[in-house]
């Protein structure tokens, strides 16, 4: 999957994925059979300590409680022979969980450019997403056009700049302040007349809570559709790993104004392990599409729910 | 403000948690005293809500064990419901833990040096820019200046942010992004701020992970370089649980001095607060409440506790209202809607004026608690309209003052004539009739029934 999103990939790109599966697989078992070490038959407190483990993962409770409540019934019923059988029924649930979730929304016509729209609150790296994620569509031999909508925040545009020179890719952009309609206007009739496949537009992080701020995204996307009809294709919200509950809120909202397909679950190389996902796959069919695991521009890869999940357990 | 009024927001206030609590206990009538098999329920009911507003579920547990030792023992008491007596001692526990008062910063022999110290994306750089303005009018004469040479525009940001509030910074010159640039950088900056007289230099640092080691023991040989007086810990009150784990770390690495929770105009509960404060024992300073320069606030404990429990930000509100709202009327509305022959529609449109002056109406809805008997309202904040209350002020306006004192004269040609004189039609005259007789009827059963009664049992420290 990696080879045919990023292209060859590099050596230290490789190691780091190895390295991070081995690490969570050796945790994941060491946590559950340390939980089971002093019961050896498999009981509710057996089960009150793996709710623990979940809880701490932002799984939240009502996700969790749903989780366990069916394990709490077989456990109940002496139907749960052993921590292998209760290793595999958590992770088969929340995977199916990640797994309900519907596949990729709208492709463009042939011969459009592709247009993503990256949305999320302030400071969880959707400006470093993009950076990674042009990196990938460039590796692919795709020509990509950034559209530097985030007019707000002091810099941004500068930030987003410094990425396009690093991946080789034109920014197109205005001045501070300027309206990010206007500027996404004209990336989309720059990418049409040039025949570019891939635009990726940057907005301003806001918090789901400022009803303008989200008007403004909803009137990007009516900007979008004008110039390009069905695009854009794919809006991805970004969202940090160490989010709690509130993420729920934050991919509801985000949802509602901009119309998100996917999520981008971002600083995974820290210790939080982003499990408000499961919460949003749940209640709202969100799937994840890319996980960031660092700051180097080949740090983006493809969402592997199996990975996620073994992780979810994992003591590091 | 009216007392009343305060009272009636402080109970909306623990409404909600207190509801659930009251089921929880129903069974407890008759009993004497409060036992852990008794509570058991109530435990539950707190946990779920602790859980829900992020707090660390180790300081969840600690804290129901903390809660459960007070409560047990302790006699049912008739005036006060023993779930009033349960929500009491959550709430004096929470902010016992929060400490009772607003933290204030150090400072030392100029320049007194602040670190700013965080992971990616909590905020630092805006919140440097809103410290060095509150700095500013706080009479100090601040420096900035940004060490982080690893994000690309990190530095122009900050530069951009300097100059917005018009405060000295130190550019200085980067060729190359590692740690001896980094501490030569902060040390220039140091040298620039004793020249030039500023007191203050705040040190805005890179976001880190607390597990890059290579990048934490940057931060500790800043530490040792500059000497700094302040280390404030950047978090985002949107933090879930992983809070404690990067707080204890930043703390361990670098005994931080105090904790800036950021994004706290959002509508997270901010339960990482409860962790960070409890894992590092360093006090909470200050919140960001928005993206603009001067939204940094002093942090209040009490208010955050009532927001964590989901009881929102009520507090605010009723200072806010303090603020804007003539107290005599208040009082005079109170006087009359609770008791005697209620409202008359004059005082109605007196108090639709006093509620604009306090903002639109999402803005108030926002501060509202956020589960319970206003689960709907948040919701419904966004599609609050404020040009329906222009409509409803403008229908009344359009009443002779006798129709306004009494309402119960206005037939159908009046109405057809008020819909005409208004703008608006004769449907939305009807509803808005309809409207206030039951609103009339509302506030008048309370004044009778049981709301007295229960703002009787409720007395809160420090309310």
């Amino acid at each position: 999957m990696i080879q045919t999103l990023f292209g060859t990939p590099e050596p230290t790109f490789l190691e780091k994925m190895k390295q991070a599966v081995t690490r969570t697989r050796e945790n994941l078992s060491e946590k559950i059979d340390q939980v089971v070490a002093f019961t050896k038959e498999i009981d509710r407190n057996t089960l009150d300590d793996l709710e623990a483990i979940l809880i701490s993962a932002d799984l939240g409770t009502s996700t969790t409680e749903q989780i366990l409540s069916k394990l709490r019934e077989k456990a109940d019923r002496k139907q749960i022979k052993d921590v292998a059988e209760l290793k595999r029924l958590i992770k088969e649930q929340i995977l199916e969980i990640l797994n309900s979730t519907p596949p990729r929304a709208g492709r463009p016509a042939k011969g459009e450019p592709e247009v993503v729209m990256v949305v999320g609150v302030n400071g969880t790296g959707k400006t470093t997403t993009i950076g990674k994620l042009a990196h990938a569509l460039r590796s692919e031999g795709k020509t990509v056009l950034l559209c530097a909508a985030d007019t707000f925040r002091a810099a941004a545009i500068e930030q987003l700049e410094i990425w396009g020179s690093r991946t080789g890719v034109e920014v197109i952009k205005t001045k501070p302040g300027g309206d990010p309609a206007a500027v996404l206007f004209d990336s989309l009739n720059a990418a049409k007349s040039r025949h570019t496949d891939s635009v990726i537009v940057d907005t301003a992080g806001r918090l789901h809570t400022k009803a303008n701020l989200m008007a403004e995204l909803e009137k990007m996307k009516r900007t979008a559709q004008r110039i390009i009809p069905g695009s854009p294709h794919e809006v991805l919200l970004v969202m940090d790993a160490t989010t709690g509950q509130n993420g729920l809120q934050q991919a509801r909202q985000f949802t509602e104004s901009a119309g998100v397909t996917g999520i981008v679950l971002t600083k995974l190389d820290g210790t939080a392990k982003g499990g408000v996902v499961v919460a949003i796959s749940r209640d709202l069919g969100l799937p994840v599409r890319y996980v960031g695991v660092g700051e180097k521009v080949g740090d983006l890869l493809p969402f592997n729910a199996q990975n996620f999940v073994d992780s979810l357990f994992s003591a590091e | 403000m009216s007392l009343l009024l305060r009272e009636f927001c402080v109970y909306l206030m623990f409404e909600n948690l207190q509801e659930k609590l009251q089921r929880a206990f129903k069974n407890l009538r008759g009993q004497g005293t409060l036992t852990p098999e008794n509570i058991q329920e109530a435990m539950k009911e707190i946990r779920m809500a602790l859980l829900e507003a992020d707090v660390n579920f180790k300081v969840v547990k600690e804290l129901i064990d903390h809660i459960q030792e007070k409560a047990v023992g302790q006699e049912v008491m008739t005036a006060l419901s023993p779930a009033q007596q349960v929500v009491k001692i959550v709430h004096d526990e929470l902010v016992e833990i929060l400490g009772r008062d607003t933290a204030k910063l150090r400072f030392g022999t100029p320049p007194t040096v602040v670190l700013m110290a965080g992971l990616q994306g909590s905020g630092k750089t805006t919140t440097t820019g809103k410290l060095a303005a509150w700095l500013k009018k706080g009479g100090h004469r601040p420096m900035l200046v940004s060490v982080d040479v690893y994000r690309p525009a990190a530095r122009q940001q900050l530069k951009v942010v300097a100059d917005a509030i018009k405060a000295n910074i130190y550019e200085g010159k980067v060729e190359q992004a590692d740690t001896p640039t980094v501490e030569r950088l902060a040390k220039e900056a140091r040298k620039e701020a004793m020249n030039t007289g500023c007191d203050v230099l705040i040190v805005d640092t890179a976001g880190r992970l607390h597990i890059d080691d290579d990048l934490m023991s940057e931060m500790q040989s800043l530490k040792k370089l500059l000497n700094p007086q302040e280390i404030l810990f950047v978090a985002d009150a949107m933090t879930g649980q992983d809070a404690v784990r990067s707080a204890d770390d930043f703390h361990k690495k670098l005994s931080i001095t105090g904790v800036v929770l950021t994004k706290m105009d959002g509508d997270a509960r901010g339960g990482a607060a409860l962790s960070i404060r409890n894992v590092t024992g360093q006090p909470i300073k200050f919140i960001g409440i928005g993206e603009k320069y001067d939204a940094l606030e002093p942090f209040h404990p009490d208010r955050i506790v009532g927001r964590i429990l989901g009881m929102g930000d009520v507090m605010t509100l009723i200072e806010h209202a303090q603020e804007k709202i003539d107290s005599k009327k208040a009082e005079e509305f109170a006087k009359k809607a609770l008791a005697g022959d209620g409202f008359s529609l004059e005082d109605f449109r007196d108090q639709l004026r006093q509620v604009k002056k306090l903002g639109s109406l999402q803005s108030i809805i926002k501060m509202l608690p956020s589960i319970g008997p206003f689960s709907g309202m948040q919701k419904a904040a966004d599609k609050v309209d404020d040009s329906q209350l222009a409509r409803v002020e403008a229908i009344i306006n359009s009443m002779t003052q006798k129709e306004r004192l009494h309402h119960e004269i206005i037939n159908g040609s009046r109405r057809k004539r008020i819909a005409r004189g208004s703008g608006t039609t004769v449907q939305e005259v009807n509803q808005l009739l309809r409207q206030y007789a039951q609103m009339r009827k509302m506030f008048k059963d309370m004044g009778k029934a049981s709301f007295g009664r229960k703002l009787a049992g409720m007395k809160f420290p420090g309310i």
